[in-house]
């Protein structure tokens, strides 16, 4: 069971307050998008949740605390994906994805040939193969976020953590990223939680969509129930007409008066 | 729960390329050069003594007493020395760069001598002769003073420029390092009972190397090869952002503390022996990093096996370029190193380590 609670969480850096008191509960498998303006605290809650930055409050997966468990633990637990990972030059990708296998490793443990195996699986699940020994600095874009991905999967983690999963991607690749992570989703049963810019595609690939402002949070619910002219008018300061579209979700599109 | 398969056939060939592993080819190729440095560091001197009588030596073979006695007190420990020393530095720059994320780090640049030296001769000044639970003060009080200088450097480097940029770190290194080597000199000059001492520790001993300096030195060097080697894997993992090494579970802070610890300790103890030595520790890991690759799994292994064949055929070279006078060492490293190290700084301008 991969389900996280968090309780009266509160996150502040250097005595300055980023997330307050928030209560969020996202259950096993499902895929949450936080959204919200710049500044909300987005990609603070991943953090905390990951435990890579302090928190007051409780937050619970599958029922334990994560202040409870080694760093170790959480890892194997949770697996982050950065806004903008490191991509460090002259690294290959298969031994970027092999990183991955650390959370299993003893602190100077060597890596299995199961480890070996898992990282080869989750390199051709993504189709890298031919990839798996170029550079990391010799990849385009689209290639980068998956070699990514690759990485983050190979932790074997229930849940993963994305924090803008789509910056710096253009259209065509910010469907197939989020069409990737979402049939992976569905087939290692992940529970996703993703800070997310575009609303259009927050509402068209999260099952709920959790509305953060000043840290705290604003609405939660469908797209239909958050996305709302009104709200995003108050909270975005934006012009912006919302449209729902039979069957293919809500579009919210910026408008000019 | 996780249901990616893992199959049972042998991982692709596309796949295994891409791992990082040391080749048996270079591993070959650095005990093959280490071999035959050792070969030329043991026959260049002034006294002429063939391949075979050298060989007889090692076999316990009946040979001439005093080519014997040529040998075992003074060319084979300065070869030894000039392995353990290489060996150090170059794996202490290794570990220095993959630490401080830093291409330029180095362990002379780092203010680590200045330090060992600070160090030492405070020690040989105001407490001669003393030992702590039956060790020599001396080289303690080096080490002391090493750490004390690296991690000046770098909460120096730290506080001024931030860790981005690479050229903060070593100007606080030469800042700590000219500050030291002033107080080093003052003790130097106003305690003339042991200056003789002083000077002997700062120059180096491979001039008068025996076998009692290789004993020395040996456990620190045997600790600190050990100890970064071990962490190679976790190097590697530090290449990665902050937040993504921590979320992958690895204790940041703890592997950064050993590795400093282990590569200053063993730069302390071979500045005992080798006096001022730099850039080895640049040369030598940004050669294998340029000609086999950047995974720490093979720089740190290869790093200690090539440097110690350079700084044994850099020691040769000293013994001969001016014969039968000698160079310091650190003239003919210096000559080297100093445009390679230009070359390196130009270079991490476009991509950073």
């Amino acid at each position: 069971m991969s389900d996280i609670v968090l309780a009266g969480v509160s996150v502040a850096y250097d005595g300055e307050p980023v997330v307050r008191d928030l209560d969020l509960t996202v259950a096993s498998g499902e895929w949450l998008a936080l959204i919200g303006p710049n500044g909300a605290g987005k990609t603070t809650i991943l953090r905390a949740i990951a435990r890579l930055v302090s928190f007051r409050g409780e937050i619970r997966i599958g029922g334990r605390a994560v202040t409870e468990l080694s760093s170790r633990d959480v890892a194997r637990k949770v697996a982050v994906l950065v806004q903008e990972p490191q991509m460090p030059a002259g690294m290959t990708v298969a031994q970027y994805v092999l990183l991955g296998r650390a959370p299993h490793l003893g602190y100077l443990g060597k890596e299995s040939s199961r480890d070996r195996r898992i990282v080869r699986d989750v390199v051709r699940r993504l189709a890298l193969e031919e990839l798996a020994s170029r550079p990391l600095d010799r990849l385009s874009g689209g290639e980068r976020q998956r070699a990514a991905i690759a990485r983050a999967l190979a932790q074997q983690a229930p849940v993963l953590l994305i924090d803008e999963p789509t910056s710096s991607l253009d259209v065509g690749r910010q469907q197939s990223v989020l069409e990737l992570i979402d049939q992976l989703r569905k087939e290692q049963e992940l529970t996703v939680i993703a800070a997310m810019h575009e609303l259009t595609l927050a509402g068209q690939y999260a099952d709920r969509l959790a509305l953060l402002v000043g840290g705290r949070l604003a609405a939660i619910g469908s797209a239909a129930e958050v996305l709302t002219e009104p709200a995003i008018a108050e909270h975005y300061r934006a012009q912006v007409k919302v449209i729902q579209m039979n069957g293919s979700g809500t579009a919210v599109v910026p408008v000019r008066n | 729960m996780l249901s990616i398969k893992v199959g049972a056939a042998a991982v692709p060939p596309a796949v295994l390329a891409g791992m990082p592993r040391l080749r048996w080819g270079w591993a070959g190729a650095g005990l093959l050069a280490l071999a035959a440095s050792c070969g030329v560091g043991v026959l260049v001197g002034p006294v002429h003594i063939g391949v075979g009588t050298v060989v007889q030596t090692l076999v316990g073979g009946a040979v001439d007493p005093g080519q014997a006695n040529i040998l075992w007190s003074l060319r084979f420990p300065r070869v030894v020395l000039g392995v353990l020393v290489g060996g150090t530095l170059a794996i202490a720059g290794a570990a220095y760069q993959g630490v401080f994320r830093n291409p330029l780090a180095d362990p002379y640049l780092l203010g680590a001598a200045a330090g060992a030296n600070l160090g030492a001769t405070l020690a040989i000044a105001f407490a001669p002769g003393t030992s702590v639970l039956g060790v020599n003060v001396v080289p303690l009080a080096a080490f002391v003073g090493a750490g004390a200088a690296v991690s000046g450097a770098y909460a120096l480097g730290r506080s001024v420029t931030g860790l981005r940029s690479a050229t903060g770190l070593i100007l606080a290194g030469v800042a700590i390092a000219a500050f030291f080597n002033s107080i080093q000199s003052y003790v130097q000059q106003t305690q003339t009972s042991s200056i003789r001492q002083v000077y002997s520790w700062i120059l180096g001993r491979l001039v008068t190397a025996g076998w009692d300096d290789v004993l020395l030195i040996l456990p620190y060097v045997l600790l600190s090869v050990v100890a970064i080697y071990l962490h190679r894997r976790l190097l590697d993992a530090l290449t990665l952002g902050e937040d993504e090494v921590t979320s992958l579970g690895i204790p940041v802070r703890r592997v950064r503390l050993i590795v400093v610890v282990a590569a200053t300790l063993g730069t302390a103890a071979v500045v005992a022996v080798g006096g001022t030595i730099a850039f080895v520790g640049i040369i030598v890991p940004h050669t294998i990093r340029l000609l086999v690759g950047r995974s720490y799994r093979v720089v740190i292994p290869l790093s200690v096996l090539f440097g110690a064949a350079f700084l044994v055929l850099a020691d040769a070279a000293a013994r001969t370029v001016v014969a039968p006078a000698e160079l310091p060492i650190g003239v003919i490293t210096a000559f080297l190193g100093a445009p390679f190290f230009i070359a390196v700084m130009r270079s991490t301008r476009a991509a950073a380590l």
